[in-house]
C-alpha cells in the first residue's frame, strides 16, 4: 500500500511539471481561500481564453480525448495527474467544464463525423463556448418532464418554451437542448435533442440572481427558434437517451466542493475567545472540529481508492458516488458552526470584520445551492440506493401515463 | 497511486472470510449470546489451526512475521461475522503491547503461546466507569506486586496474562506503567460481569499482591498504552467497517424481502435514503481505515492522528447502521430471535473498548493542533 505513481505515471507527471512551470506561475499560498475575483467577468474569460487555447496546443486540455480531435489519447489517472498538478499553479478555470465535460462527449457520441470535424477543436482551444439546456422551471430533478416544445416544419424544428439554471448562457456559443417533439406519448419517450448556435434569432437569456448575489446562471427563453433538422442529435423521440450521455457525464464533471474546510475553522478557533476561554479548547468546537476533519480525510482517501483502481486500468467502484452526498452538508454545517463561533458577529457578512474576508459567511449562503445543483442530496440518494445497493426504483405514477395527460405536467385540465 | 491490499492480502482475506462462513454462522454466534462461555472454542481454535492469531507475531517469537495488514483483512472478516472470540484481546492488544515494550525474555516466556492460540493474553486498564487515566487509575504496582481492581477486563475470565496499566507513584502522566501478570497465581482472583454484548467476555479482576513484572520503563505506561490503543484502533476500526458492511446488508436483504403497503420496504424513500448514508458512512469509514492501514503498517509517526481519524470513522458507520439495521426491520428485529441484535450490541462494545469517540475526538484535535501551529 503506498500512494507513488508507477514510473509511467511519474514520468508523465514530470513532464506536465515541466510544462506548467514553463507555462504557469505556482499558487501563492498566502492568498485567502474562497476569495472572490475582483477582475470583471470578460476580464477573466478573455485570460481562460489564452489559458485554454495554450493547454490544448500542448495536448492537456483533454488528455483522455482521441488525438484526431485534439486529445493526447491517454488514460484517465493521466488526466487526474494533470489537473493534480495544475492545481498548484495559478491558471484561471470555470468555464469551459461544461462544455468540455458533457456537451462536447455528447456530441462527440451522437453527431456526425462532419460535424465533429467543425465543432470539437474551436471548444477544445477554447474559441467556443458550450452550455447546456435541460432544466426548466417545472423540471428539475425530474428533468423527463419537460415542456419546451419542437415542432417539425420542413427541414427545420421550430422550438418554443423556457429552459432554466443555464450555466453560462450569457458568454456561450453554441448550446445542446432536449425539447418535447410528442406531448401525446409517456414522458421519456416524447423527447428530441438538438444542439443550436445561441445568437439564433428568437433566444433570449435572462440572468437569475441567486440568494448570494451572485448570478451564474441564466433562464433562457425560446421563441420561434428555427433550429435545422441537421442539427438533431439520435432519432427523433429517443431524446432521452442522448440526454443521458449528458447526465453521466455530469456525474464526473461537477466534482467536490472546493471552500473553507476544517483547516480554516482551526484557524477560527485558534483565534476566537468565546465566554469560557479559547474556542479551541472548547470540548463542542472540538467534537466539531474532529468530525470535519475525518469527513474530510475519508473524501480524500476515497479519492485515492477510486484512483487506484484507475491506476490499475479498472473500473472505480461505486464508492466515487458519495463525494456531493458528503460535502454539501459539510459544507453548510461547518459553515454555520463557524459563524456560531462568532457570536453576534457572526451575522455579519463584511470583507473588513468578518474573519477570512467572510469566507464563512460565503459559504453558509453558497452551500445551500451546491446541495441542489448537479443533482440535489435526495436525488444521489436515490442514485446509490438503486445503483450501488440494488433497490427498486420508486413507483412512477407517470410511466405509463401521456404526457400531457399528467396533473401539473403537459396537462390543460 | 496503489491504495489497496495487495493480491495475497486478499486471499487471506478470503480464507477468513470462508472459514467464519462455515464455522461462524450467527447461529454460532447464538450460542454464546445464550450460553456463560466467555467466547466460541470451536471457532477461536479453527482461527488458531489457521495460523490467524500469530500471524503479526514474529517467528521468532512463535509467529508467521506478517505485518499489519494482514492482521486488518482478518479483523474486518471477524467483524463481518460478529465472532465471539478473544483476538482483539490478545492479539491486538496484548500481543501488540509485549512487541512495543517487553523485554526478549518476557516474549519468549509468553508469545509462543499466544501465537499459537494455546493461551489467551488480554490488556486491563479500565476501572469501573470513569475512563482510565494518570489521575483516577488506583491500581498500584510496588515492589514486584499489583494491587487493585480493573473491570471490565476483556476476556478476563479465560485469559492467562494480562497487561495492566497500574500506578507506579510517579507525578503527572509518569504516574503509570504497565505490568504483565501471570493471572493464574494466588493473588488473583476473577468473576464475570454482565455487559451489553455477551458474545463477548468480560470479567472483574482483584489483585492482592500478584507477582508482576514491569513491561517497558517505569513511568512510560501512559504513553504506551496510547501507542498501543493507536494500533488497536486501526485493527478494531477494520472490525467495525466489517459489522457495518454485515448490518447494511441485513437490512438492505430484509428490505427486499419485507412488503408493506403492496411494495418492497425497500422501495420507499425513507428506507432507501437510509441505507444509502450507510453505504456513504461505510465508504468513509472504509477509507479512513485504509489510511490508518497503511501508517499502522509502515510505522508511520502520523499513527495517532490516522488511528483517530479510522476509530471515529468506523465507530459512527457501525453505530449508525447497527441501530438502524434494526429500525428497518421493524418489531422483528427487536426480537430475541433475529440477528440484528448481533451488530447493535457488538457495535456499542467496539465503539467503547478503547474509549469513547468524544475522548479519541479530543485526541485527534490535540494531533491537529501539534501539527499545524499557527
Amino acid at each position: 500500500m503506498d500512494f507513488n505513481d508507477t514510473p509511467e505515471e511519474a514520468k508523465f507527471r514530470a513532464e506536465v511539471r515541466e510544462w506548467l512551470s514553463a507555462n504557469a506561475k505556482p499558487k501563492d499560498p498566502s492568498k485567502v481561500k474562497a476569495g472572490v475575483s475582483t477582475k470583471s467577468e470578460a476580464e477573466r474569460l478573455e485570460r481562460a481564453k489564452e489559458w485554454q487555447a495554450k493547454k490544448a496546443a500542448a495536448g492537456y486540455a483533454a488528455i483522455t480525448w482521441p488525438t484526431e480531435y485534439g486529445g493526447l489519447g491517454g488514460t484517465p489517472i493521466q488526466s487526474v495527474i494533470y489537473s493534480q498538478e495544475e492545481s498548484k499553479f495559478d491558471v484561471p478555470g470555470g468555464f469551459f467544464e461544461i462544455g468540455l465535460g458533457m456537451c462536447i462527449p455528447t456530441m462527440m457520441k451522437w453527431a456526425t463525423k462532419e460535424q465533429c470535424d467543425r465543432y470539437v477543436k474551436p471548444a477544445l482551444y477554447g474559441e467556443e463556448i458550450w452550455c447546456q439546456l435541460f432544466s426548466e422551471p417545472a423540471a428539475g430533478s425530474d428533468v423527463a418532464g419537460l415542456r419546451t416544445k419542437c415542432e417539425k416544419d420542413g427541414d427545420e424544428w421550430v422550438i418554443n418554451g423556457q429552459k432554466v439554471w443555464t450555466s453560462g448562457a450569457h458568454f456561450c456559443d453554441y448550446g445542446i437542448i432536449v425539447t418535447r417533439s410528442d406531448p401525446t406519448v409517456p414522458k421519456h419517450k416524447g423527447l428530441t435533442f438538438f444542439f443550436l448556435d445561441m445568437k439564433t434569432p428568437g433566444i433570449e437569456i435572462r440572468p437569475i440572481k441567486q440568494i448570494s448575489g451572485g448570478s451564474g446562471f441564466n433562464e433562457v427563453f425560446f421563441n420561434d427558434v428555427r433550429v435545422p433538422d441537421a442539427q438533431r442529435l439520435g432519432d427523433v423521440g429517443e431524446g432521452w437517451k442522448v440526454s443521458l450521455t449528458t447526465l453521466m457525464n455530469e456525474r464526473l464533471a461537477i466534482g467536490q466542493g472546493s471552500g473553507v474546510d476544517y483547516e480554516e475553522l482551526l484557524k477560527l478557533a485558534r483565534e476566537t475567545e468565546l465566554e469560557n476561554g479559547p474556542a479551541i479548547k472548547d470540548s463542542n468546537v472540538r467534537e466539531k472540529l474532529a468530525d470535519w476533519y475525518v469527513q474530510s480525510q475519508g473524501l480524500k482517501y476515497t479519492k485515492f481508492r477510486t484512483l487506484t483502481a484507475l491506476s490499475k486500468g479498472q473500473v472505480p467502484g461505486p464508492e466515487s458516488s458519495i463525494g456531493k452526498i458528503v460535502s454539501g452538508p459539510k459544507m453548510q454545517d461547518l459553515a454555520s458552526f463557524a459563524m456560531d463561533i462568532q457570536g453576534q458577529g457572526g451575522v455579519m457578512h463584511d470583507v473588513e470584520e468578518s474573519p477570512m474576508a467572510g469566507a464563512f459567511q460565503n459559504q453558509w449562503i453558497g452551500a445551500a445551492g451546491y446541495r441542489i445543483a448537479g443533482g440535489t442530496d435526495e436525488i444521489l440518494r436515490n442514485i446509490v440506493s438503486e445503483q450501488v445497493l440494488g433497490l427498486p426504483q420508486d413507483i412512477r405514477v407517470d410511466k405509463n401515463v401521456p404526457f400531457n395527460e399528467l396533473p401539473g405536467a403537459g396537462s390543460k385540465k | 497511486m496503489n491504495f489497496d491490499f495487495s493480491d495475497d492480502q486478499k486471499m487471506l482475506k478470503d480464507q477468513a472470510r470462508k472459514f467464519l462462513e462455515d464455522k461462524c454462522s450467527y447461529d454460532d454466534v447464538r450460542t454464546i449470546l445464550e450460553s456463560d462461555d466467555s467466547h466460541h472454542d470451536g471457532v477461536w481454535n479453527g482461527l488458531c489451526e489457521l495460523g490467524f492469531a500469530g500471524a503479526a507475531i514474529p517467528e521468532e517469537f512463535g509467529g508467521l512475521g506478517l505485518g499489519a495488514l494482514e492482521l486488518c483483512v482478518i479483523a474486518e472478516e471477524l467483524g463481518r461475522a460478529a465472532a465471539p472470540v478473544p483476538f482483539s484481546s490478545s492479539i491486538y492488544m496484548f500481543a501488540e503491547a509485549m512487541k512495543l515494550a517487553a523485554s526478549d525474555d518476557q516474549k519468549s516466556a509468553w508469545l509462543p503461546q499466544i501465537a499459537s492460540g494455546e493461551i489467551i493474553g488480554t490488556l486491563a486498564s479500565a476501572e469501573g466507569t470513569q475512563a482510565p487515566s494518570p489521575r483516577t487509575v488506583k491500581a498500584t504496582f510496588k515492589g514486584g506486586k499489583l494491587s487493585g481492581r480493573k473491570l471490565p477486563v476483556p476476556d478476563g475470565e479465560t485469559a492467562s496474562v494480562a497487561v495492566v496499566l497500574a500506578n507506579t507513584g510517579g507525578s503527572g502522566e509518569q504516574a503509570l506503567s504497565l505490568v504483565l501478570v501471570d493471572l493464574n497465581q494466588d493473588g488473583v482472583t476473577r468473576s464475570a460481569v454482565d455487559t451489553v454484548d455477551p458474545t463477548r467476555g468480560h470479567a472483574e479482576i482483584n489483585f492482592d499482591n500478584a507477582e508482576a513484572s514491569l513491561i517497558g520503563d517505569e513511568g512510560d505506561g501512559w504513553a504506551l498504552l496510547k501507542r498501543v490503543e493507536a494500533g488497536a484502533a486501526v485493527l478494531v476500526a477494520f472490525e467495525q467497517v466489517g459489522g457495518t458492511q454485515a448490518a447494511l446488508d441485513m437490512a438492505k436483504d430484509y428490505s427486499l424481502d419485507r412488503y408493506a403497503f403492496g411494495r418492497q420496504i425497500g422501495s420507499y424513500q425513507a428506507i432507501k435514503h437510509r441505507l444509502a448514508d450507510m453505504y456513504v458512512k461505510l465508504e468513509l469509514a472504509r477509507s479512513n481505515a485504509y489510511y490508518g492501514a497503511m501508517i499502522l503498517s509502515e510505522g508511520g509517526a502520523e499513527l495517532e492522528l490516522a488511528a483517530a481519524s479510522a476509530r471515529i470513522s468506523a465507530t459512527e458507520a457501525y453505530r449508525f447502521a447497527a441501530q438502524e439495521c434494526i429500525q428497518v426491520h421493524g418489531g422483528i428485529g427487536f426480537t430475541w430471535e433475529a440477528n440484528p441484535q448481533f451488530h447493535y450490541r457488538r457495535s456499542k462494545l467496539l465503539a467503547l473498548s478503547l474509549g469513547s469517540a468524544s475522548r479519541w475526538k479530543d485526541r485527534l484535535v490535540a494531533e491537529l493542533e501539534k501539527s499545524n501551529v499557527a
